[in-house]
């Protein structure tokens, strides 16, 4: 691409999985609505009439039966992408996952591999309300065997996409609702990283670690903080399964104060594992106790303001920052 | 083995059922001896001839998986016995290196796709087996065994669904032996007519007598030959669980007078009488038969025995495949916590 093209990040996926397909003819695409309806969110649109019923799969409702449908497609020489429309419907799914998936290749000695690809979406944004506007990545961070990816921008979308479809081992692909319509420079060239974290914003005061949607509350919240003086560094995970610890121990030594914010909830999240890497990794260097900015320990309610109330936001992370900061 | 003639194949079903039957039984004697890794062992016996005559019509290409209770169906298809003692016994020659056991035997070679410990857990993998056999343009079917305990399971009607759905080339087994663990069937079904579920779906629904394998193995045929042509099917094969649900089980829920009535279905029992009867074996060649089972059989156990239990390197392999990031030990993790 000569002229940088501006994408969304929904538009970014669509064509990670339409070059994908192009390129390797065992994938397939399995899940509810992903044939003509095009995806409950429009990722998958237009993607049968390039590729035909037979490689994107309209099921019937039966998120077991699909995921492990994808399962056994993955253990017979296809490429499957089963997609969940909602992260939230997982809990039907689970078993397939983490009893299966992830445990196909330990249990049969390595002899069998699973590389499947779930792609699925979770987050807060759309009042879903309890059951259809969960951050659940703790639970697939939890299982061995599963490899996860959260991309926060437009070029990590497709990058990591791409990379998640050449894996050999079964990985879990959560996109970020409010995110389908970001905007941003595609760079379908750019090396996916895959396992390695991104300092967004370099700063010498504090490090804010997290991922997916938080990664543009973060860098809002230190363009303001800067105004006040105070030099946030922000790094984006991009994947939880590798997990680039290294990154983040390094710029916590450099900073002293680390600030975790996840849209997970607060006990045995994400931000839990991050904080127990930092104590134990860090713990020299660490000036102040690690601060969790995360999802509140309740379910998420249908009203606006309550939505928004159970997860952080810009706003909430400038001020825990000050707070970090003494200030 | 189907295209036999008569006598021989007749002849080659006995053997068979022989072969499930002794292995089981060294099974057992294995975990006597202390050679087995635990004791979650659950034993076929009395149920060989799903296994036998389900597996006479499947080969090269085609897969399949198991529930807990597949020993009998993975050796009826080509497994060598000796490589299965040796993983029940959790051992480094065994066909998973030791790391599934007997709930967790595969192996790719024979299209075993995997034995499960989850009830219903290894249904809906035949459905991508069928997908990847319509995508490849493959002559394969896919043949999901279970127990009538999966019957009561949601992931076997959604696998169902989408094998009458997509005609895909699918085979469901339900081996009912009357009880899920110490369950029996009419305790946990109002309607025990499973064939009738599998017609309501769509699919060809068909029933038999497991304590006759020649009949299982012909039912089995059609129904194979059916599915391979996109007709997927459901059969149900009629037996009595002989023992208790695992080793540790001595049937408190049941009694003998049950039992032995239960036990007069032996399809083995039937076989044998048959071919001497019917003229194709004398009693002294059945004998032979039963003795070079017996010979392969305790060479199976020797051969467990002897195998070497994996190395404690092996404990982080496999996670992941080859060259892909591994999980980090929490021994070394500690230490290099407590170096800086």
């Amino acid at each position: 691409m000569s002229e940088p093209i501006e994408f969304t990040y929904r538009d970014a996926l669509r064509l990670a999985l339409r070059d994908a397909m192009t390129a390797d003819s065992s994938i397939i695409v399995i899940g509810e609505e992903v044939g003509l309806y095009g995806g409950a969110y429009g990722v998958t649109k237009g993607l049968i009439d390039d590729f035909g019923p037979e490689r994107l799969i309209d099921t019937p409702i039966s998120e077991a039966g699909l995921v492990g449908a994808a399962v056994g497609a993955a253990m017979t020489g296809l490429r499957p992408v089963a997609e969940l429309m909602y992260v939230d419907f997982i809990g039907l799914a689970m078993d397939q996952i983490a009893n299966q998936a992830a445990k196909i290749r330990y249990m049969f000695g390595g002899q069998i591999g699973v590389p499947m690809l779930l792609r699925t979406q979770g987050g807060t944004g759309r009042s879903g309300a309890a059951q259809h506007s969960q951050s659940l990545e703790a639970w697939i961070m939890h299982t061995p065997g599963l490899r996860l990816a959260m991309p926060a921008t437009v070029t990590d979308a497709y990058v990591l996409l791409r990379h998640a479809l050449t894996l050999p081992d079964p990985t879990v692909f959560i996109e970020h609702k409010a995110l389908y319509t970001q905007k941003g420079i595609l760079d379908r060239e750019q090396p996916a990283d895959w396992g390695q974290a991104k300092v967004l914003r370099a700063g010498s005061d504090l490090t804010i670690v997290t991922y997916s949607r938080m990664v543009h509350f973060a860098l809002e919240a230190a363009g303001s903080l800067a105004d006040d003086g105070i030099d946030a560094e922000v790094i984006d995970l991009r994947t939880l399964n590798p997990l680039d610890r290294e990154t983040i121990v390094a710029s916590v030594a450099k900073t002293g104060r680390a600030l975790v914010v996840t849209e997970d909830t607060l006990t045995a999240g994400v931000s839990a594992e991050i904080a127990a890497i930092l104590q134990e990794e860090a713990f020299d260097w660490l000036e102040e106790p690690v601060i969790r900015l995360a999802g509140e320990d309740i379910p998420i309610p249908v009203a606006p303001e309550l939505e928004a109330g159970s997860i952080p936001s810009p706003a909430r992370i400038i001020s825990t920052a000050r707070k970090l900061m003494r200030r | 083995m189907n295209d036999a003639p008569r006598n021989s194949r007749s002849t080659e079903y006995y053997r068979q059922l022989l072969r499930v039957r002794t292995f089981e039984e060294r099974v057992g004697e294995l975990f006597v001896r202390g050679g087995t890794a635990g004791s979650m062992l659950h034993l076929s016996i009395g149920e060989e001839a799903a296994a036998v005559g389900v597996t006479a019509h499947m080969g090269d290409g085609d897969s399949f998986t198991t529930h807990h209770r597949g020993h009998g169906i993975f050796l009826a298809r080509g497994a060598d016995p000796n490589r299965m003692m040796a993983e029940i016994a959790g051992a480094e020659s065994g066909y998973c290196a030791g790391k599934g056991g007997s709930m967790h035997i595969a192996d790719r070679e024979l299209g075993h796709l995997g034995a499960n410990a989850i009830v219903g857990g290894g249904i809906p993998a035949v459905i991508g087996a069928g997908l990847s056999a319509r995508h490849f343009k493959s002559n394969a079917v896919s043949v999901a065994f279970f127990g009538d305990g999966a019957a009561q399971q949601g992931v076997l009607y959604e696998s169902m669904n989408m094998a009458a759905l997509w005609s895909l080339p699918c085979l469901f087994v339900c081996i009912n032996n009357q009880y899920g663990m110490g369950t029996k069937i009419d305790r946990s079904a109002a309607r025990t007519e499973f064939e009738d579920r599998a017609t309501a779906f769509g699919l060809r629904g068909a029933r038999a007598d497991g304590g006759d394998v020649e009949k299982v193995a012909e039912v089995a045929g059609e129904l194979i030959e059916a599915a391979r042509a996109g007709a997927a099917g459901f059969l149900v094969v009629d037996c009595y669980r002989f023992h208790g649900h695992a080793r540790m089980d001595k049937s408190p829920y049941r009694d003998d007078a049950e039992e032995t009535e239960g036990r007069k279905t032996d399809p083995l029992a039937l076989q044998r009488r048959r071919l001497i009867e019917d003229a194709l074996l004398s009693e002294s060649q059945c004998d032979e038969i039963a003795e070079s089972v017996t010979e392969e059989m305790d060479a199976a156990v020797d051969f467990a025995i002897k195998g070497r239990q994996p190395a404690q390197d092996a404990l982080f392999q496999d996670v992941y495949a080859p060259g892909q990031p591994a999980p980090e030990p929490v021994d070394q993790r500690i230490a290099k916590v407590l170096a800086e």
